[in-house]
């Protein structure tokens, strides 16, 4: 199974639509709503990151199966001026959350799995996904 | 969620429903005990109250069941920073035990010998105000000489001992407890000024007793100076010696003096961390420092400069706010 919709972030109201079609899929998966609820705090962190730092780029949907258990896969591609020093935005309390638990370090702990890609000049890709348990 | 925690929510919110007595919700409060411990975030427990009030009241309208949704979504954040917090108290222990090694490691480096002398009685203490010791003391004797260094970097903490490292150092490269005093602070001068930043001072007194003579040889760069008591007029009087602090420019004169020391006669050697304590009512000042040292001036030199600091400590009402060191030089 391998069912992909996605996104454009362009707008602040973008953030809303792809919370909207990340809830749908997640229900879809058979996500409760406490995972529901975390799956689109990380949708919102991803999508606004996109808006308020690189302009514009896609948050992408996927349903997906690890053996036995469903799942999903939340990607967020953009190609703004990407991010100089990971390891410091991965940081807690060192990101722009200023100890309100946001930001990368949040996506992490909401998603199972967590990838980042970025080239500086050139763009940013965060995978994050989570299983159905 | 976890079934179990959901069973005894279930109990303990059917009970309360039912009588609203205190001890339903002391129950309440020792099961958030619970949750916790096992790491159950906010966003969970409305959860597990829904799913439990969904089994004992099914009938309540919807919109209640969609404010739970509402409410789960709000809670999400403060899960997020419950574990954030939760991350940076680790870190932060982490830290104090990396302070603690350090600390251990600096004792280890700057650690001085009292040396024993035929004529000479010596006491000292230092004791920091935090985990790094920003106060240098060292002793560098052959068997007639003894030279005394005590040094204090303006400031505390981490800064302040790295720079004292390097003073450390300095007095390593000397020949020995003969060098003059003047040398010596030109030495540590030059090398301070040359690698320490501009915003670093550093005061240092440096005397050298000769126990052939009984002579006392000083100078200072800036540093507090030392309390000289004379055991034959019951009086102390100031050992003055101008120089600037270490570490301001290349060049500099210091001062070099000469006292004569009879039996019983003293030297107190300190750092501002003595003469700046302070009480409730404002400084300690200086006459009392006096009082407190003539008062058990018949002991050993190192029970002496025990005695002044825990009166200063008891005066302070255990609160240290700067490193202090205490030597003093008592003839036999």
């Amino acid at each position: 199974m391998n069912l992909r919709s996605s996104v454009d972030i362009i707008t602040e109201w973008d953030i809303v639509a792809a919370r909207q079609l990340g809830r749908n899929e997640a229900k879809e998966v058979g996500f409760g709503t406490v995972d529901q609820a975390r799956i689109t705090t990380a949708i919102s962190e991803l999508a606004r990151n996109i808006y308020l730092y690189a302009g514009k780029g896609k948050i992408e949907i996927r349903q997906i199966t690890d053996g036995n258990l469903r799942g999903l896969l939340v990607i967020a591609s953009d190609k703004g001026p990407g991010i100089v020093d990971v390891r410091k935005v991965m940081e807690d309390g060192y990101t722009t959350s200023g100890g309100l638990g946001a930001g990368l370090p949040g996506v992490r702990r909401l998603m199972d799995d967590f990838k980042i890609e970025t080239v500086l000049g050139e763009g940013t890709t965060i995978s994050a996904s989570k299983l159905l348990r | 969620m976890p079934q179990e925690f959901k069973r005894q929510y279930k109990e303990i919110l059917e009970q309360y429903t039912q009588r609203q007595t205190e001890l339903n919700l002391y129950e309440g409060q020792n099961f958030s005990r619970q949750l916790i411990q096992k790491n159950i975030s906010p966003e969970e427990v409305i959860s597990i109250h829904k799913a439990s009030l969904e089994e004992l009241m099914p009938d309540l309208p919807n919109d209640v069941w969609h404010s739970f949704d509402l409410l789960i979504e709000v809670m999400i954040r403060y899960g997020l920073a419950l574990k954030e917090h939760q991350t940076l108290i680790k870190k932060q222990e982490n830290f104090r035990m990396e302070m603690e090694l350090a600390s251990n490691v600096q004792q280890t480096l700057l650690k001085t010998k009292i040396p024993v002398m035929n004529d000479l009685d010596i006491g000292m203490i230092s004791v920091p105000a935090k985990e790094m010791n920003g106060d240098y003391t060292h002793f560098l004797n052959d068997d007639t000489t003894i030279g005394i260094a005590v040094a204090d970097v303006i400031g505390k903490g981490i800064p302040a001992a790295l720079c004292m490292s390097m003073i450390k150092y300095g007095m390593d490269s000397l020949n020995g407890a003969e060098t003059e005093p003047i040398v010596v602070l030109d030495v540590i001068n030059r090398i301070v000024e040359k690698s320490v930043s501009d915003s670093m001072f550093i005061s240092m007194f440096y005397g050298t007793y000769d126990t052939s003579n009984s002579k006392f040889t000083y100078a200072s760069a800036g540093h507090e100076p030392p309390l000289f008591y004379s055991a034959k007029s019951n009086e102390f009087s100031e050992l003055q010696a101008k120089g600037l602090l270490l570490g301001v420019i290349p060049n500099v004169k210091y001062e070099q003096h000469i006292i004569s020391l009879d039996k019983d006669d003293f030297i107190v050697m300190m750092t501002d961390g003595v003469t700046e304590c302070r009480s409730k009512a404002g400084f300690i000042d200086q006459n009392t420092v006096m009082d407190i040292i003539e008062s058990v001036r018949d002991q050993s030199a190192q029970d002496m400069v025990e005695f002044v600091f825990h009166k200063l400590e008891e005066l302070q009402e255990f609160e240290q706010r700067d490193d202090f060191t205490l030597v003093i030089f008592k003839k036999k």
